[in-house]
C-alpha cells in the first residue's frame, strides 16, 4: 500500500496524465460532479458521485461506428475508428466499478463488441472508497462493498491522505510509476471499519433482493402491482441514461452529404418506439415498458449471469427520476420487504 | 412551510370519495425518504390516510396527467392544484385536452416548494429525516445534530420568482386565495438579453451540451401534449434517442420552445425535472417576455379560451421588422 | 475492412437477381462482389441486410444451406428498408452480416421424424430454407407434409418452385390453400388453421409452424385438438433488432434474446417466456 497527502493529489494527477489521458470527477457550472479531463486547474469534486455514470468511457452515449461511401449502385465501407489510446479514470465508486462487470457480461461475451472491448482494454480504473455514502445508496443490497471498490487501483481517503492499493497487473504498473510513499494499512483498515459502520445506518441498509433473481420470470412478470407502480411513469429516459448498467442502444445512420455515417446511441426501453417494428409493437403501454426495465435488472439479467443482478444500487435513478419512482420502490412493493 | 395542512387535504379527499363526488384522487404519494414524492391515483380511504402527502416537496403539477387519466379512469377525478398548476389546467382546457366534467379541481394554497438539491448542498448527503416547516429540520446519518434551514433559502428556483398565488381555476378552494404577484421572473431573462450574442451563445452552448435527451422536460411539460410527438417519429431522423451531437440537442430544445410559445404558462416543471439542471424555463420565459412586449401582456392559462397572441391577428400587431429588431438587440 | 470479423461490421454484397414473387414480396439473390456466397448458414438462421443511408434490418435466409453459390431473401414490403429494397435493381450493392440465431434442429431433433410444415403468407420464407434442406437430405427424414396458405393464389410465395419441384418429390405432400375462392383455382379454399384440422394429421410428426400471430394461435388450437403437444411444435420469431448479437436489448423477451437464443423456439419453451413477442 502507498500513500500521498490529499494536498499532493494534484501532482499525482499530473504524473498520471503525463502518460495517459486522465479523467476525474470535477464540479461543473451547477456544482454537479462530471467526469472531466484533468489538466492543471481542474479540481477534484467533493461530491459523492457524478450525475452521469462513467459507463460513457466504454459505452459512449453516441459513437460513430463506420462510414459508407455510396456511389451509384456501389458501396464502400470505411473504417473511421481511431486507434484507442490508454486512459485513466479516477474516482470511480464501488457501484460503478461493479457496473463495468455488468456491462462486460453483455459486451465481452461472444460475439464480442469490439468497440467496447477496445476501450475496456485501454482503460485503467482507479476506484475510491465511499467515506460518505448517501441515503440513496443501496449497493450493499447487491453484495457490493463500498469500502473495497475494486477496479485496477483502489484509493481510500483517510486522515488527510489518499491511500493507494493496486488490484490488477495494469494497476500495479501504473501505481509503481507514481513514486508514492509506501505505508501500512492501519489507516485504511480504520476507514473500512468506519465505512462498514455507516453503511449499516443508511436508510436502505435493510433492502433485500432475495425475492428477485433468475427463474422468477413468470411469478414476477404477472404481478398486478406493475400497473400502480408504473401509473405515473412519464416514459422519459432519465433512469436509463443516468444508469451505469443500462446498455440498450439504437443503431442509426446520418447522411452527411458526403457519405453515410452509421452510429449507435443509447436508447431506452422506456421509450414508446423501442420495440416498435413493421408488424406492430409487443410493448404497447408504459406498464409493459416500465416492467421490462425492472424485470431485466432484477430477473432476466441474473438469470443469464449466474445470479449477478443488473442493478448496482448507485441510487442515481432515485435522485433523478422526475416522478421519484425507482427500483427501490419496485423492489419493496414486489419483494414485500417494505 | 405550507399553511394548509395535510390533514385538511386528506379529509377533503376522503369526504369527496366517500360521498361519491369523485372515484379517484390524483395526489402525492409518500416516498422512500421524506422528499421523494410520486404522483399517484388513490381510490381508497385507507390508502389516502396512510400514504397521501402534502408538504414542501409536492412540486409535481398534475394538470398534464388529466389528459390520460380522464380517458383511462372510470369516474370523476379529484385533482389538487397549486396556484401555478391552475394555469396549466386552464391552458389544457383551452386546448380541449381533457373533459372538464370528469374533473373535480380543488385549489390548494401554496407557500412555495423547496428544492432537495439545495437542502443537500447545505446539510450534505445521507439524509435520514426531514421535517418541513418555516425552518426545515434535517437529520443525517452522519450526525446527531439536527440541521435547521430556513425554507425560504432553499426554495425551488421557480418558486423564488413565483408569478401568482391566485388560483385561476377550481371547484373548491382550500386555504386562502392569494394574488397575482408582480414577480421578478423576467430578471433572469434580462440578464441573458444583456449578454453579447457571443456570450449568450456560449451560455446556451454550455447549458445545452449537458442535455442527455432523456426527454423528461418534454414528457413532464403540460404544454407538450401531442398525441405523437415529432421527436417520437422514427422517420423524423430526430426521434427520442440520445442526442447525436450538440446541434441536435439545441434543435430539440429550440423546436420545443417554439412549439410551446404562447401556450407555456411558465410552470417551471421542465427545469425542475431536468436531471442535468439545465435552466430550460429561460427559453420559454424569453418567448413570454418578447410576446408581452410585442403584443401586450398575456398570461397563458389565466383564463380558459383566451387567444394567445401568436394565434390571434390584430391590426395593432407589431411589425415583423420590429420583432426582428427585438431579437437582435 | 472486416479482417477481424467483427460482429457489427458488415460485408459488402451485391444483388444478382430480383424476382417478383407476389404483389408485395420480392426474392433477392445475394452474393459477395466476387460472386461467392457471403457466408455459410444453417436452416432458419438470419442475416442483417442494410442499405447505408436507409437502415439495417434482420431477414431470414430463405435459400437452403445446401445451396453453396448464393443466398436468397424473400422480403415483403412493409417498412423503409424493405420499401427501398423493392425498388433496387440487379447490380445494387448492399451490406450483409450474419449468420445470426439458432437454426432449426434439422440434424438432431428432426432426424428420422415425419415433418409437418405449416406456413401462412410471407412466413414461408424462413421455412423454405428448412424445406429445401430436408428435401435435399430426404433419406434422413420420414414423410414430409407441407400446408401452406395465403390470401390468394398470387400471394403464394415460391409458387413456381412449389409446383415444379416440391409437389413432384416422392415422400413430400403439399397442401395449398387460399383464403377466398378465385377463378382458375381448383385447390383448397379456407384458412390455414381450419385446413390443418380438416387434413387431420397423425401426431407422429414434428411440426414447424410459422405465420402471423393469429394464424399461429388458431393453428395451435387445432393441433392440440388433434392430439399434438407443444413440445412437438417449432416456430421462428421476429422482433425489432439492431445489433443481432444480443446486446442492443430490443429483441429481449424474458431472459432470452430472439436474435441469439432464437429465432427458432419450441412452443413449450415459449410458454416459459412472457408474452411479449
Amino acid at each position: 500500500m502507498f500513500k500521498c497527502s490529499m494536498e499532493s493529489l494534484n501532482s499525482v494527477f499530473a504524473k498520471i496524465s503525463a502518460n495517459a489521458e486522465l479523467y476525474i470527477p470535477a464540479d461543473n457550472c451547477d456544482g454537479k460532479a462530471v467526469y472531466t479531463k484533468w489538466a492543471e486547474g481542474v479540481e477534484l469534486s467533493n461530491q459523492l458521485n457524478t450525475v452521469k455514470s462513467p459507463k460513457d468511457f466504454f459505452f459512449p452515449q453516441v459513437e460513430d461506428m463506420m462510414a459508407f461511401k455510396v456511389e451509384g449502385k456501389n458501396i464502400e465501407l470505411i473504417d473511421i475508428r481511431k486507434a484507442q489510446e490508454d486512459f485513466v479514470v479516477f474516482g470511480v465508486r464501488a457501484c460503478d466499478v461493479k457496473a463495468f462487470e455488468v456491462l462486460d457480461n453483455v459486451f465481452l461475451v461472444d460475439p464480442v463488441d469490439s468497440y467496447y472491448a477496445e476501450r475496456r482494454e485501454h482503460g485503467i480504473i482507479i476506484s475510491v472508497a465511499c467515506g460518505r455514502p448517501s441515503e440513496t445508496c443501496f449497493c450493499q443490497t447487491f453484495g457490493i462493498d463500498a469500502a473495497n471498490p475494486g477496479g485496477d487501483i483502489t484509493v481510500w481517503y483517510a486522515d488527510g491522505n489518499a491511500y493507494w492499493q493496486s488490484n490488477t497487473e495494469k494497476g500495479e504498473k501504473l501505481l509503481a510509476s507514481l513514486g508514492l510513499e509506501s505505508c501500512d494499512s492501519a489507516a485504511v483498515d480504520a476507514e473500512k471499519a468506519k465505512i462498514a459502520n455507516i453503511m449499516k445506518k443508511l436508510p436502505l441498509a435493510e433492502l433485500k433482493a432475495d425475492a428477485f433473481g433468475g427463474g422468477k420470470t413468470m411469478e414476477l412478470f404477472n404481478r398486478p402491482e406493475w400497473k400502480a407502480l408504473s401509473e405515473s411513469c412519464l416514459g422519459c429516459g432519465t433512469c436509463t441514461f443516468v444508469c451505469p448498467t443500462c446498455q440498450c442502444y439504437d443503431v442509426k445512420e446520418f447522411n452527411t452529404g458526403k457519405g453515410v455515417v452509421r452510429f449507435r446511441c443509447w436508447d431506452s426501453c422506456m421509450y414508446s418506439d423501442f420495440t416498435k417494428c413493421a408488424h406492430g409493437n409487443p410493448r404497447l403501454s408504459q406498464v409493459e415498458r416500465f416492467r421490462q426495465r425492472f424485470m431485466h435488472k432484477l430477473v432476466y439479467y441474473p438469470e443469464n449471469n449466474n445470479g449477478l443482478f443488473g442493478c448496482v444500487g448507485c441510487g442515481r435513478c432515485l435522485a433523478k427520476c422526475p416522478i421519484s419512482m425507482n427500483i427501490v420502490k419496485v423492489m419493496k412493493t414486489l419483494g414485500g420487504n417494505a | 412551510m405550507q399553511k394548509i395542512t395535510r390533514d385538511v387535504l386528506v379529509e377533503k379527499a376522503v369526504s369527496l370519495l366517500e360521498n361519491g363526488t369523485v372515484a379517484n384522487v390524483l395526489g402525492w404519494r409518500k416516498g422512500e425518504f421524506d422528499y421523494d414524492i410520486t404522483p399517484a391515483v388513490f381510490t381508497d380511504k385507507a390508502d389516502i390516510e396512510a400514504n397521501f402527502v402534502w408538504n414542501d416537496f409536492c412540486g409535481a403539477n398534475f394538470s398534464k396527467y388529466l389528459v390520460q387519466k380522464t380517458r383511462k379512469l372510470e369516474g370523476k377525478i379529484l385533482v389538487f392544484l397549486k396556484p401555478c398548476d391552475t394555469y396549466s389546467f386552464n391552458q389544457l382546457l383551452t386546448e380541449h385536452r381533457f373533459d372538464r366534467e370528469k374533473v373535480y379541481a380543488v385549489g390548494v394554497s401554496c407557500e412555495g416548494m423547496v428544492d432537495i438539491d439545495k437542502i443537500k448542498a447545505i446539510a450534505g448527503d445521507g439524509i435520514s429525516k426531514i421535517v418541513c416547516g418555516e425552518m426545515i429540520e434535517v437529520s443525517t446519518v452522519y450526525s446527531d445534530e439536527v440541521i435547521k434551514i430556513d425554507a425560504k433559502d432553499v426554495l425551488e428556483g421557480r418558486c423564488e420568482s413565483c408569478k401568482s398565488k391566485k388560483h385561476v381555476a377550481y371547484d373548491e378552494l382550500l386555504g386562502e386565495e392569494g394574488d397575482v404577484i408582480d414577480s421578478n421572473r423576467f430578471d433572469e431573462v434580462a440578464k441573458l438579453e444583456a449578454m453579447t450574442p457571443d456570450e449568450r451563445f456560449a451560455f446556451w452552448q454550455e447549458q445545452l451540451s449537458k442535455c442527455i435527451r432523456c426527454n423528461a422536460c418534454r414528457d413532464i411539460c403540460p404544454a407538450c401534449t401531442c398525441e405523437n410527438c415529432v421527436f417520437n417519429n422514427p422517420n423524423s431522423g430526430v426521434e427520442n434517442k440520445a442526442a447525436a451531437n450538440s446541434f441536435e440537442e439545441k434543435m430539440f430544445h429550440i423546436i420545443r420552445a417554439f412549439h410551446v410559445a404562447g401556450r407555456c404558462t411558465d410552470c417551471g416543471e421542465c427545469s425542475r425535472v431536468c436531471p442535468q439542471n439545465i435552466p430550460l424555463h429561460l427559453l420559454n420565459r424569453k418567448f413570454i417576455k418578447d410576446m408581452d412586449s410585442f403584443y401586450g401582456e398575456y398570461q397563458a392559462g389565466a383564463e380558459v379560451g383566451s387567444r394567445a397572441p401568436l394565434v390571434n391577428y390584430t391590426t395593432e400587431d407589431v411589425e415583423p421588422c420590429d420583432v426582428f429588431e427585438g431579437g437582435n438587440e | 475492412m472486416n479482417a477481424r470479423n467483427e460482429a457489427l461490421i458488415p460485408h459488402i454484397a451485391v444483388i444478382t437477381d430480383v424476382r417478383l414473387d407476389t404483389p408485395d414480396i420480392k426474392t433477392f439473390r445475394v452474393v459477395t462482389p466476387d460472386g461467392k456466397k457471403a457466408f455459410d448458414h444453417r436452416p432458419g438462421q438470419c442475416a442483417m441486410l442494410s442499405i447505408p443511408g436507409v437502415g439495417e434490418a434482420m431477414f431470414s435466409i430463405t435459400s437452403s444451406p445446401t445451396n453453396t453459390e448464393y443466398m436468397e431473401f424473400s422480403i415483403k414490403k412493409c417498412g423503409c428498408v424493405t420499401e427501398w429494397l423493392h425498388q433496387a435493381e440487379v447490380g445494387q450493392q448492399i451490406t450483409i452480416r450474419g449468420p445470426y440465431g439458432n437454426p432449426f434442429p434439422v440434424d438432431t431433433e428432426f432426424a428420422g421424424k415425419n415433418l409437418l410444415f405449416i406456413a401462412g403468407g410471407v412466413a414461408l420464407a424462413p421455412l423454405r430454407s428448412v424445406i429445401n434442406y430436408v428435401r435435399h437430405y430426404k433419406d434422413r427424414y420420414g414423410k414430409i407434409d407441407i400446408v401452406y396458405g395465403a390470401r390468394s393464389k398470387e400471394d403464394l410465395l415460391q409458387y413456381k418452385e412449389i409446383m415444379e419441384e416440391w409437389v413432384n418429390d416422392e415422400g413430400v405432400t403439399v397442401h395449398l390453400t387460399i383464403d377466398r375462392e378465385q377463378p382458375e383455382w381448383d385447390g383448397h379454399v379456407g384458412f390455414v388453421p381450419n385446413y390443418v384440422k380438416e387434413l387431420g394429421f397423425d401426431t407422429d410428426k414434428t411440426v414447424i409452424l410459422c405465420g402471423p400471430p393469429i394464424m399461429i394461435k388458431f393453428t395451435l388450437a387445432g393441433l392440440t385438438e388433434l392430439g399434438f403437444e407443444k413440445k412437438q411444435v417449432y416456430t421462428t420469431l421476429e422482433l425489432k433488432m439492431k445489433c443481432a448479437i444480443g446486446k442492443c436489448g430490443r429483441c429481449n423477451v424474458g431472459s432470452k434474446y430472439v436474435c441469439k437464443d432464437g429465432p427458432v423456439f419450441r412452443l413449450d419453451e415459449l410458454d416459459e417466456l412472457p408474452n411479449e413477442y
